[in-house]
């Protein structure tokens, strides 16, 4: 990204095509990451439909606690990051960087309340396999091979954004961002409501459907 | 034409010799660091050209193997397991570190931000970072393939890659993996690229066609190969943690493997064929010296390609336990993209009739594109054919047909889009005698290979099996034999060329007096391109017979 912040990179001839042509090349980038996640939504709507009496008995063993504390910590990170990318285009130099921070640290208590979560998982047998709980039909596994590599696809992504807002919380606080120039704000905000959108599809087909 | 601020004189080599500027290949210098990081587009397309070529030759090599113990009908050379390594090897080189990176990384790579009149791609740090995810890729490629291989056949299809296989899968599989997001990043970077990036004047409808072709091509690579990533992760999952998603023991469906394989690998076809119509439109057009018949409905074709291609996937699993509704469907839907296909190979026929025809050699592969895709083409209808593909599913008849395709098709045109571009990469002239003796040589070659092969495929010859009834040994005798004659043809423009980086003749800026942008700079060009950033006002393919060439070069 440019030295100072007014600075354009060479290929480009004025900020206002740079900023286009990074928020372009983000969206493009979410759809690449819709369709990533898409194969694992497809595989959950398919076995959901062949099977809904064991997708039904497995979801009831995720625990609706840990899941909804979750979706309430990362809804509000991503009105954090809102209004990180709002201070940033108001040159407000002090609150970019306390937005920030204030997002990453409700990201890592999304990851820590999430690992947690696993624990209490692995501890009921729900890791599928040979060693998997009792007392559930067959195709229950499916549900939690669908619901591990989801949930961790996901947490993968939370975590990379967690590495991305630090960078820019290392640079807002060197006074980087301003009205002039905070595409990587705007484009990291782009990619973090993203995760959060993902999560909100997460939340109801692992934790709420057929539950009650 | 292309107005453009600069002068005649200083396009025109001649007269200023000595004020000449330094260009992108001395520009920043020839270290080897130079070359591993650099950002320049033009750079890295050369990387990749090196890479992609590499790993041609050693899929080349497990193709000639094949080709060798099939020459006799029992399996006497290769064990049928060595054999199952060797079309494993062969499928995923060719298919994911040389088809789809063939054209657009090298030749998109390099002359995509030219035709566009701008300095760069819009992310050159982002393109840099995509080699090295292709070449992280090839080196897991590479080591699954010196530790003993795979047998899974290109495509992985569970259960036996996730459970029974004991081959290196999972190694392979993640090598495809870091190489699809090369692809991905390749993609994204040209949509960018040509929505934002074009230089003034340059309107969508100006753009050449090779632009609109790599558009569509970009749009696929970014939709579907992500899906192909998820696909094969969930295939590693299952052979590592036992987490069977596809596994039938737990009720997992292994045809659900093939839906989402297919769902990016049935696109990932047209990622091997538009960049080939690509080329063509630029070469059939310059070589007839006419405009392109019907611009809006070849641009249009690309992009209902892109469409079409996402709908069709299910062709490839007619015998699968796909119900039969949906294959009636796939079969409707793969007849609907013939449609486009075919605009597109009127178009360019239409673009000949009445041109002024000169036989170089990248016009001598455009038209063996043109005839080698059409059978491609149209024998693809017949396997589209839900009762008929019933009979051919897994014979020579398959093989022959997306060789065609592939081979037929793409190669054939990368080869032509090298030539036809050489004198701009390298600034030097390639021997044309040779390069026309090349290109009907390998014409020859091609056909004999693989037209045996539909026959046999028609006559029940199975794909995949090392040994064989008697009664196809002619047929595959005169296969090996075609084969060995493409491989002459191959190796020859890699002689040549290297030959000609040294002694071929200095290249004029602009030596087919093509309009495209990218001609209307020096050869080899300047680092940024340009030395003024071009402003356009008309058309492509501005062609008329009656300018005198002077005319034709500098847009007057």
């Amino acid at each position: 990204m440019a030295n100072s912040h007014v600075a354009v990179a060479e290929q480009f001839d004025d900020m206002p095509q740079q900023q286009e042509a990074s928020t372009l090349g983000m969206w493009t980038f979410l759809a690449t990451e819709v369709l990533f996640f898409g194969g694992m939504f497809m595989a959950y709507i398919i076995y959901r439909n062949l099977y809904p009496h064991a997708f039904a008995a497995a979801s009831g063993h995720t625990i609706l606690l840990y899941g909804t504390i979750n979706t309430g910590i990362l809804l509000t990170s991503s009105l954090t990051m809102a209004m990180a990318v709002y201070a940033a285009q108001q040159s407000n130099q002090k609150w970019v960087v306390r937005y920030l921070l204030l997002t990453i640290f409700l990201g890592c208590c999304f990851l820590v309340i999430k690992g947690f979560e696993y624990h209490d998982d692995l501890k009921e047998h729900l890791w599928p396999g040979p060693n998997f709980k009792q007392g559930l039909p067959v195709q229950a596994q499916i549900f939690w091979v669908l619901y591990w590599a989801m949930t961790g696809l996901h947490a993968l992504h939370v975590t990379v954004g967690l590495g991305l807002l630090s960078v820019l919380a290392w640079l807002a606080r060197h006074g980087k961002f301003s009205e002039h120039y905070n595409t990587p704000v705007e484009v990291s905000g782009l990619y973090w409501h993203f995760v959060d959108i993902v999560w909100i599809f997460l939340y109801p087909l692992l934790y709420l459907i057929n539950r009650y | 034409m292309n107005t453009l601020v600069d002068s005649p004189a200083i396009l025109d080599e001649s007269p200023l010799k000595t004020a000449e500027p330094p260009n992108y290949l001395q520009e920043g210098g020839s270290t080897l660091k130079s070359w591993l990081l650099t950002t320049d587009h033009k750079r890295i397309g050369i990387l990749y050209l090196y890479s992609i070529i590499f790993f041609f030759l050693i899929a080349a090599v497990a193709a000639a193997l094949m080709r060798m113990e099939l020459i006799t009908p029992p399996g006497d050379m290769v064990s049928s397991e060595m054999y199952n390594r060797l079309f494993t090897i062969h499928g995923v080189l060719m298919v994911w570190f040389f088809l789809i990176p063939s054209i657009p990384a090298t030749l998109g790579n390099f002359v995509i931000p030219m035709m566009i009149g701008a300095r760069d791609v819009s992310f050159p740090k982002l393109n840099l970072l995509s080699w090295y995810l292709f070449i992280a890729g090839g080196l897991f490629a590479l080591g699954a393939i010196l530790f003993g291989g795979v047998d899974t056949g290109w495509t992985f299809y569970t259960p036996f890659s996730s459970a029974y296989s004991n081959t290196h899968v999972v190694a392979m599989a993640t090598g495809v993996f870091i190489a699809g997001f090369g692809s991905i990043l390749t993609g994204l970077n040209f949509i960018v690229t040509i929505h934002k990036m074009r230089c003034p004047g340059l309107t969508w409808f100006r753009l050449p066609l090779f632009i609109w072709s790599l558009y569509a091509t970009s749009i696929i690579l970014v939709l579907a190969t992500p899906v192909l990533a998820i696909t094969l992760a969930l295939m590693a999952l299952e052979r590592i943690w036992g987490l069977g998603i596809f596994d039938p023991k737990l009720g997992g469906d292994p045809v659900l493997f093939q839906h989402l394989f297919w769902f990016y690998s049935h696109p990932a076809v047209y990622i091997m064929i538009l960049p080939g119509m690509a080329v063509v439109s630029e070469t059939i057009t310059c070589f007839s010296r006419k405009q392109i018949f019907g611009y809006h409905f070849v641009a249009f074709a690309s992009v209902a390609i892109a469409i079409l291609g996402f709908v069709a996937w299910g062709h490839h699993m007619f015998v699968s336990s796909q119900s039969i509704y949906a294959g009636m469907v796939f079969s409707m839907t793969s007849f609907l993209v013939s449609v486009p296909s075919a605009v597109k190979v009127f178009n360019w026929t239409m673009t000949l009739h009445r041109g002024s025809i000169t036989f170089h050699t990248p016009m001598l592969y455009a038209l063996g594109f043109i005839g080698l895709f059409t059978v491609g083409g149209l024998t693809g209808l017949f396997v589209a054919t839900l009762p008929v593909d019933v009979h051919l599913t897994d014979t020579y008849f398959v093989v022959a047909h997306f060789h065609y395709i592939m081979v037929g098709g793409m190669v054939t045109a990368f080869m032509g889009g090298l030539h036809y571009w050489w004198p701009k990469i390298s600034g030097r002239m390639y021997p044309e005698k040779l390069g026309q003796l090349a290109a009907l040589v390998m014409y020859i070659g091609f056909n004999l290979t693989f037209f045996p092969q539909f026959i046999m495929g028609y006559l029940g010859m199975p794909r995949r099996y090392h040994a064989y009834p008697e009664e196809f040994q002619i047929y595959h005798v005169l296969s090996s034999a075609g084969a060995s004659i493409l491989g002459a043809a191959y190796l020859l423009p890699f002689i040549y060329l290297l030959w000609s980086l040294k002694h071929g003749k200095k290249a004029p800026a602009n030596p087919w007096q093509a309009t495209g942008l990218e001609w209307q700079t020096p050869s080899p060009p300047p680092q940024h391109n340009f030395r003024n950033t071009p402003v356009v006002d008309r058309g492509p393919y501005d062609y008329s017979p009656e300018k005198s060439e002077e005319e034709v070069i500098y847009g007057q």
